[in-house]
């Protein structure tokens, strides 16, 4: 390890973070005591699936609940060739 | 009314055995009735922790197959009047434990004691999940640290589902207790912080006990660290998280990194790298 290391060194917590999100929100889903988030998740997800190629990782659903209104945020990053076939 | 409360977590040595002894012992220690069960039959450790291995006659399986009554099996703590342990036994019978002999011993105690700690095994089988079975409330055990985390979601899926106050519809009380936090490590990006796990996990906090030496000492020398050690860090966190469960209202302060001469120069700067 150089000194330089100690520096450079990458912060790893946001990514534990990100991939528990992910890895959690489908366990739920699959033992079935998901939140309303998670289940639109895979069932949006399911639907893009059948037309596009899309990377599961890439895949951002945000449920924000207020007072009078709610709204459903649904970000999904399409792959190259999905891009290309779809444009 | 007393409470029955499982100390649980799904994984195995995240600090449930040293969580049920410090918590059962601050609870005590303000006059509280305290039992503590050990459910983890077949690698006992509760008894160990509590520096009372020496005293073990007869433990919950004995009394659960009538082998014993209930009050031959208790043992009293010789420092804290009102704290009482039930160890586990070391039999390799996985089926030493039936649900109708755990309500039995359950319903026994309510009668004597304010609080039944029950210190689960690791894992999500049939110990975890007599363990839990006839809980008020669970105390969920995690470290800030992805499998953790992860296992942990599952145990609070399970109470939600396998406890009999959840199948009875009614709401199943959890709190979590951030074990083992390493603040320094957390404010430097290495390690999930307080934020990240509860976004996560969703349920209420209890506590943050920091990542000390004062806890190992204390299981050394079989002395809960509250009573061990009652200014230390981590004896202070379980004591107020033994109020919080109580029902105040305690600010919970996160625990601040304390820097050394090579944290302070280059601390700022590799948390920004
Ligand atoms: N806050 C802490 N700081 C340092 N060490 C700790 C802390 N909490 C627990 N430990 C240590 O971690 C180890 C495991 O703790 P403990 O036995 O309580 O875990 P457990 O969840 O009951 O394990 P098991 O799943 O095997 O029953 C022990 O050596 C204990 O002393
Ligand atoms: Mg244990």
């Amino acid at each position: 390890m150089s000194i330089f290391s100690f520096f450079t060194r990458t912060r790893s917590a946001p990514v534990a973070r990100d991939r528990l999100q992910i890895l959690l929100a489908h366990e739920r889903a699959l033992s079935g005591r998901a939140d309303l988030a998670a289940i639109l998740r895979e069932e949006i997800l399911a639907v893009i699936a059948k037309h596009v190629a899309i990377d599961r990782d890439r895949v951002n659903v945000k449920l924000e609940r207020g007072d009078h209104v709610s709204t459903l945020e649904v970000n999904v990053e399409m792959l190259d060739e999905a891009k290309a076939k779809a444009g | 009314m007393s409470k029955v409360v499982v100390v649980t977590s799904g994984k195995g040595g995240v600090g449930k055995t040293t969580s049920s002894a410090s918590l059962g012992a601050a609870l005590a220690q303000t006059g509280q009735n305290v039992v503590l069960i050990d459910f983890d039959v077949g690698l006992r450790n509760l008894d160990l922790v509590m520096g009372a291995e020496r005293r073990v006659v007869f433990d919950l399986v004995n009394v659960v197959q009538g082998d014993a009554k209930l009050p031959q099996a208790l043992i009293r703590d010789k420092r804290i009047e009102t704290l009482s342990l039930l160890p586990a036994s070391q039999t390799r019978d996985k089926d030493a434990l039936t649900e109708e002999g755990v309500l039995g011993v359950i319903n026994e105690l309510r009668a004597k004691f304010d609080w039944i700690i029950c210190d689960s095994p690791a894992g999500i089988e049939k110990g975890a999940q007599l363990a839990m079975r006839f809980a008020d409330m669970a105390v969920v055990v995690t470290n800030p640290e992805v499998s953790s985390v992860r296992d942990s979601d599952r145990i609070i899926g399970m109470l939600d589902s396998k406890t009999l106050r959840a199948e009875n519809g009614e709401h199943f009380e959890k709190h979590l207790l951030l074990t083992r936090y390493n603040a320094a490590r957390a404010a430097k990006g290495e390690m999930l912080n307080v934020k990240d796990v509860l976004e996560i996990l969703a349920i209420p906090l209890l506590g943050i006990v920091p990542e000390s030496a004062d806890v190992l000492n204390a299981s050394n020398l079989g002395c809960p660290v509250t009573l061990h050690n009652p200014e230390s860090a981590a004896a202070k966190a379980y004591a107020d998280a033994a109020k919080r469960l109580r029902g105040e209202m305690l600010e919970i302060v996160e625990p601040v990194e304390k820097k050394g001469l090579i944290g302070r120069l280059f601390g700022r700067k590799a948390a920004v790298a």
